[in-house]
């Protein structure tokens, strides 16, 4: 019996871990957070980031995303979000080095990726903003059920853009995985992220 | 509450605040930051207001030499969009307080005249519906600050939930 069990631990542990990397089998990760594992599709985009150099979602694998949309001509809520993704990378610690933050413009007209570059280094160093033509944008946007919309605010020209304030997770392998509202704490999504970070949690 | 310091120090400026507008001498100003963005880009004010007098005031904008625009927005959040929309005026009730904060009230300043960095100090006037006037220095705050930095931190804002509309 212990002989037999020996002989098949290697072939057991290979399908344990085609299991865990197939992300269909074994234990459910214990997320705090809204889990939409199997429920949005994996992380796809042609854009261009704050560099200036085209990307596409195959870029960020290996790298666990925070997906957020949002424009630098916003004030409160978007410089807010990303301080408080700061705060949450921070408390990661040295595991944060293996997550990039992307935020996405819906301002094609006024974000250019110089403007992006310094927007999103004042907040975190593990940042990436992603600026895009109008219709890759609202595809990237479309593809996560996401919304925004412009809305004249003054005279002179200037507008506001109404967005969508989630911000969404995906893993290494650029699966999505768990969707934080603007209600959601710090402590679930910090929580979350060990999960998709830790490699003793999630080879 | 609030350090007696800022109290003599608000009152110097009131005293220097000219003769023509009237002091809104029963409405004291603290917590007063200044998100700062990179390049022109708008940067969003905070504030805490508190009135000691019996009659309520209400904010309908400020006035600043270097933003050559100012307005009085609200963020909120309805539906998982977040939008921002332009306000006339926020009440701040007679002995009550009215809290500018993230996600919520905020003074949304535009066309800085020349840049402004973390660490400056910058002047607002605040007015008033009824002509009064708090002239009060706001201190410049990195873009990823969480607070105006002086130890008085909203308490929802430290571990708490992420931006939501703050109410008062």
């Amino acid at each position: 019996m212990k002989h037999r069990r020996a002989r098949y631990l290697p072939l057991l542990l290979l399908l344990a871990a085609g299991l865990l990397l197939g992300g269909c089998g074994g234990a459910p990760l214990p997320f705090r957070l809204t889990n939409i594992s199997g429920h949005m599709p994996d992380l796809d985009f042609k854009l261009t980031d704050d560099n200036g150099k085209p990307v596409t979602g195959a870029d960020y694998r290996g790298k666990v995303v925070l997906l957020y949309f949002g424009y630098t001509h916003c004030p409160d809520v978007c410089p807010l979000t990303l301080a408080q993704l700061h705060v949450v990378m921070q408390r990661l610690g040295p595991l944060a080095d293996g997550a990039r933050i992307l935020f996405v413009s819906v301002d094609p007209a006024r974000d250019t990726p110089a403007i992006m570059h310094a927007y999103v280094n004042a907040f975190d160093k593990r940042a990436v903003g992603l600026v895009g033509d109008a219709r890759s944008v609202e595809a990237l946007s479309k593809r996560y059920r996401s919304a925004f919309t412009r809305e004249p605010s003054s005279a002179d020209g200037a507008y506001e853009v109404s967005h969508s304030s989630a911000i969404y997770v995906f893993d290494k392998r650029g699966r999505a995985r768990v969707l934080a509202t603007p209600s959601a704490s710090q402590d679930d999504l910090v929580h979350d992220l060990h999960l998709l970070l830790d490699p003793g949690i999630n080879p | 509450m609030k350090p007696p310091r800022l109290s003599l120090l608000l009152a110097g400026l009131l005293l220097a605040g000219g003769a023509h507008a009237a002091a809104a001498d029963h409405v004291r100003a603290s917590h007063a930051w200044i998100r700062v963005l990179p390049g022109a880009l708008p940067a969003g004010a905070y504030v805490t207001l508190e009135n000691d007098g019996d009659q309520p005031v209400a904010l309908n904008g400020a006035d600043s030499t270097v933003y050559a625009d100012v307005m009085l927005h609200r963020s909120s959040t309805a539906g998982g969009m977040s939008r921002m929309s332009m306000v006339d005026s926020l009440d701040v009730p007679a002995h009550g307080k009215a809290v500018l904060a993230p996600a919520g009230y905020h003074l949304m300043l535009m066309q800085p005249k020349a840049p402004v960095k973390a660490g400056d100090t910058v002047r607002l006037t605040l007015k008033f519906t009824d002509g009064s006037t708090l002239a009060t220095d706001f201190v410049a705050r990195p873009a990823n600050a969480m607070d105006a930095g002086d130890g008085h931190a909203m308490p929802a804002m430290d571990h708490g939930a992420m931006p939501h509309a703050a109410g008062h």
